[in-house]
């Protein structure tokens, strides 16, 4: 028998192989598949002070340069045989899909799936940067100087390192720092539990593509830990749920990603045309086993509300857990069975409350928590609230679900509360001048495309380039050539 | 080097056979019962106690088996209710003591009296650090908790046993705990924060040699301070958990492996537990062992205290004191730890990877000292 996979921290261009280690569990048969250093505190500040050389080594390259990097990378992290962990053994493109499913629940499909949209990312690096920064010259990045669209430019980095504290949920959340490193910021990353393949292949595609080791960090680390990377990093990223996320909501320093309460909004001009939008609103809300943040989480409708939250039922209410391998499969199992759990009574404990109704219950034909094969998964769950006022109405969990809201479209904006992705199907100039005002949602699409739709050109979860870097006024009373 | 150099000092001073060593801990167990419960010599605690109990230890206990299953566990609450004169042997009456004081973050803390036991353990435990790394003559610093506890004057003494001095910074913990418990974390590291300040003033100004210190105030002092470049040779750490994964860190990041490392395992009502210097097999697993005659500690079956668990195995930490100042049976500490075999210059047993007990089913903060 092979030994299992050990994947050692990686200190910034050097593996550490801790005393301490964390075991990655098969979510049905509860084996460990591989095992994870994990590294204190203490590990993580002393090499927070080396950061800045990590940063010396990739402003070795040029942007233009690490794009092509990133576009390498992006051929080795969908196709390559990569390293894996510090034993000799290496991990190939199925093996990866096939031993992320098992310890995440995620089915194959969708990571395949979540790798074609990193795939996509790596490889239409340009693209993305030029979306981020609005077109301007890589050149002027490379000389932190020049003069574009008229005007002398002048841009300082913010931090010497970008901090990540990633969570488990999905592959793709790992798309949001890809720029990171073609904007010559190397990455500190805490990796979720049960997910430490994504970020560690990443990492080892980069170096394979030709990127310097010492612009990545991987450390699994406890809670201390994690709190070093938010704290010691001049800008970090957060995922979590809201408690988490609550704590770095007024630090400029910390971008946080909770839950998406993303949307889909009907307006009065388009509702009487719903049944063509069923597909849609399906798909926003069950794609990737509905645990992406750009979810839809609600419908919020003017009228029809228990024809729309029937024929959703319809449709997803039937749906049941398959195999991993299953190309059918929609549902993904929990790495962690007691979230299912709690995520379970938590919909039973809210339905108690008058005003709302789950109307998937009756399309199931049985519990909404099932063990299949050892595995334990989330059935759709849709449910019908008579108001936003209903604790069921503005919720997002980790599995597909939805609440299906009647509400005035006069109302909508002033009832949602902030949203991520609101899809607004609608051709009403005045509702749309209403979204287009409105400082709560973060990503708008107008008319029929699914809240799952990411457009790479567009800044996607807060703006990466402006994260990272600011403009300086500048005055050079000598030629740029001079010294 | 020197870990030979002291393990050669210690053999000749240790007799290492577990026969003899056993033999010795039984003398010493009939000496301090005779003691105790002697009416010219003993407390009024334990002459109470015996005529409670309605049998003589002087007759029944012929050694440290007869301890172990005839007297209960020692119940800590008795240092805490009864005021500490109960606990003066007869023989000390009039001769003015320590008190030494444990716990105490809510109500009344415990109370040890003492006299010279901590000079004892603390002169012995001189004999087991290197002068290359604790220099004779070179000054001392002690960041941890001072105030009513043993340790202040046991590091002084041990200091000045040496021909040293030794600076003080104090650290509250009952305050630490208290703040913790009350979720106030950024008021604990402001605390820290004030700890390590006036530390690293100390490392500054005046030439230090040695540190006691506990191992989060150690980590955060050599972030401000290149400690081997101030000076410091030496650090004995005492004071909470060291999971092996953490020594390591401490020993190779932040002593940088330039700098003699002693965790030792002790309290106030023990004294101090020596551990045997690291050898690459022990994978930085740090054993103790108790300073026997005096003081035993055992591991044992957390639902059948009588009962040792095997070598290698996790188990409770019970400790007896047996000196003619303090003689507490059986006490089950609030600690957890890993049985391990007699070794050189040992011959007992040693606990390993102390931590608090139930560990493993509780996540418990053991905060920032």
């Amino acid at each position: 028998m092979t030994a299992i996979p050990h994947l050692p921290a990686l200190r910034l261009g050097r593996e550490y192989a801790s005393l301490d280690r964390i075991p990655v569990i098969h979510h049905r048969t509860g084996e460990a598949v591989a095992e994870v250093s994990s590294i204190n505190a203490g590990i993580v500040r002393k090499d927070l002070k080396r950061t800045g050389a990590a940063r010396a080594a990739l402003k070795r390259f040029t942007v233009e340069q690490l794009i092509e990097i990133c576009a390498r990378a992006g051929e080795q992290f969908l196709n390559g045989t990569l390293r894996l962990g510090d034993g000799g053994q290496t991990q190939s493109a199925p093996q990866y899909v096939e031993t992320l499913s098992s310890t995440s629940g995620l089915p194959w499909v969708m990571i395949r799936r979540n790798m074609e949209k990193i795939h996509y990312a790596l490889t239409h690096m340009r693209e993305v940067l030029n979306g981020l920064t609005r077109g301007l010259d890589t050149r002027i990045l490379d000389a932190a100087y020049g003069e574009q669209f008229g005007t002398r430019i002048s841009l300082y980095p913010t931090t010497q390192a970008l901090g990540l504290v990633m969570p488990s949920n999905s592959p793709a959340v790992n798309s949001l720092w890809l720029p990171a490193i073609a904007l010559r910021t190397p990455v500190v990353i805490k990796p979720g539990r049960e997910e430490p393949w994504t970020p560690y292949r990443l990492i080892q595609a980069f170096v394979a593509a030709g990127c310097p080791p010492e612009a990545f960090g991987f450390y699994p680390t406890d809670h201390e830990g994690a709190g070093e990377i938010l704290r010691g990093c001049g800008r970090a990223l957060i995922f979590g749920d809201q408690k988490t996320t609550a704590q770095y909501a007024n630090n400029p320093a910390v971008q946080v990603h909770g839950p998406g309460f993303s949307k889909i909004l009907i307006g009065d001009d388009t509702i009487e045309d719903w049944p063509a939008h069923l597909d849609l609103m399906v798909s926003s809300i069950a794609e990737n086993g509905g645990r992406s943040c750009i979810n839809a989480s609600a419908i919020v409708v003017p009228k029809y509300a228990a024809e729309i939250a029937e024929a959703l039922a319809e449709r997803l209410g039937p749906i049941e857990p398959m195999r991993p391998e299953d190309p059918g499969a929609r549902l993904s199992g929990f790495a962690n069975p007691k979230m299912a759990e709690y995520i379970d009574a938590a919909i039973e404990q809210d339905l108690q409350v008058p005003g709302a109704v789950d109307v998937t219950a009756r399309h199931r034909a049985g519990p909404r928590k099932v063990v299949f094969e050892g595995g334990t998964y989330l059935r759709p769950t849709i449910v019908r609230c008579d108001s936003f006022a209903h604790p069921l109405a503005n919720r997002e969990f980790l599995c597909p679900y939805a609440s299906v809201v009647q509400c005035a479209q006069s109302e909508m904006l002033s009832q949602i509360g902030p949203s991520l992705v609101v899809t607004a199907i609608t051709r009403d100039p005045a509702f749309t001048e209403a979204l287009l005002d409105s400082p709560l949602i973060e990503r708008l699409n107008l008319g029929p495309v699914p809240t799952m739709k990411i457009s790479w050109d567009q800044p996607h979860e807060g703006n990466m380039f402006e994260f990272l870097y600011r403009r300086r006024s500048i005055e050079r009373a000598w030629g740029a050539e001079c010294p | 080097m020197w870990m030979e150099n002291v393990m050669g000092k210690l053999m000749q001073t240790i007799d290492s056979s577990p026969e003899a060593a056993r033999e010795q801990l039984d003398r010493q167990v009939r000496e301090i019962i005779a003691w105790h419960f002697s009416p010219e010599s003993g407390s009024t605690f334990w002459l109470d106690w015996a005529r409670r109990a309605g049998w003589d230890p002087r007759e029944a206990i012929r050694g440290f088996d007869d301890l172990i299953a005839r007297f209960p566990h020692f119940q800590d609450e008795w240092l805490r209710d009864l005021q500490p004169e109960v606990w003066v042997p007869a023989a000390f009456r009039g001769k003015p003591f320590n008190v030494f004081e444990t716990g105490g973050t809510t109500g009344m803390p415990k109370q040890r009296i003492g006299w010279d036991d901590y000079k004892v353990d603390y002169e012995e435990f001189s004999g087991k650090i290197a002068d290359e790394h604790f220099p004779r003559g070179g000054a001392w610093l002690m960041v941890g908790p001072t105030g009513p506890r043993r340790l202040r004057l046991a590091i002084e003494h041990l200091a000045n046993f040496r021909g040293s001095s030794c600076y003080f910074i104090d650290l509250d913990p009952r305050w630490v705990k208290k703040v913790l418990a009350d979720k106030k974390f950024e008021v604990a590291r402001a605390y820290m924060d004030h700890v390590v300040d006036q530390a690293t003033t100390i490392l500054k100004h005046r030439k230090v040699t040695g540190l006691f210190t506990t191992p989060k105030l150690l980590e955060a002092l050599a972030e401000e301070v290149e400690l081997y470049d101030a000076g410091v040779r030496g650090v004995f750490c005492g004071g909470t958990t060291m999971a092996p994964q953490y020594v390591r860190y401490i020993v190779e990041e932040v002593l940088e492996g330039r700098i003699g490392f002693y965790p030792t395992y002790g309290n106030t009502l023990m004294g101090l537990a020596a551990s045997v210097p690291l050898t690459p097999e022990d994978n930085f697993s740090i054993t103790y062992y108790a300073p026997q005659p005096r003081a035993v500690l055992r591991v044992v079956q957390p639902h059948a205290t009588d009962k040792l668990v095997d070598y290698d195995a996790w188990g409770r930490v019970e400790l007896t004191t047996l000196t003619k100042e303090f003689f507490m049976p059986r006490f089950l500490e609030r600690d957890e730890a890993i049985r391990r075999r007699p070794r050189a210059p040992y011959a007992w047993d040693g606990v390993a990877e102390v931590r608090p007990f139930g560990a493993m089913e509780k996540q418990i903060v053991e905060g920032v000292y």
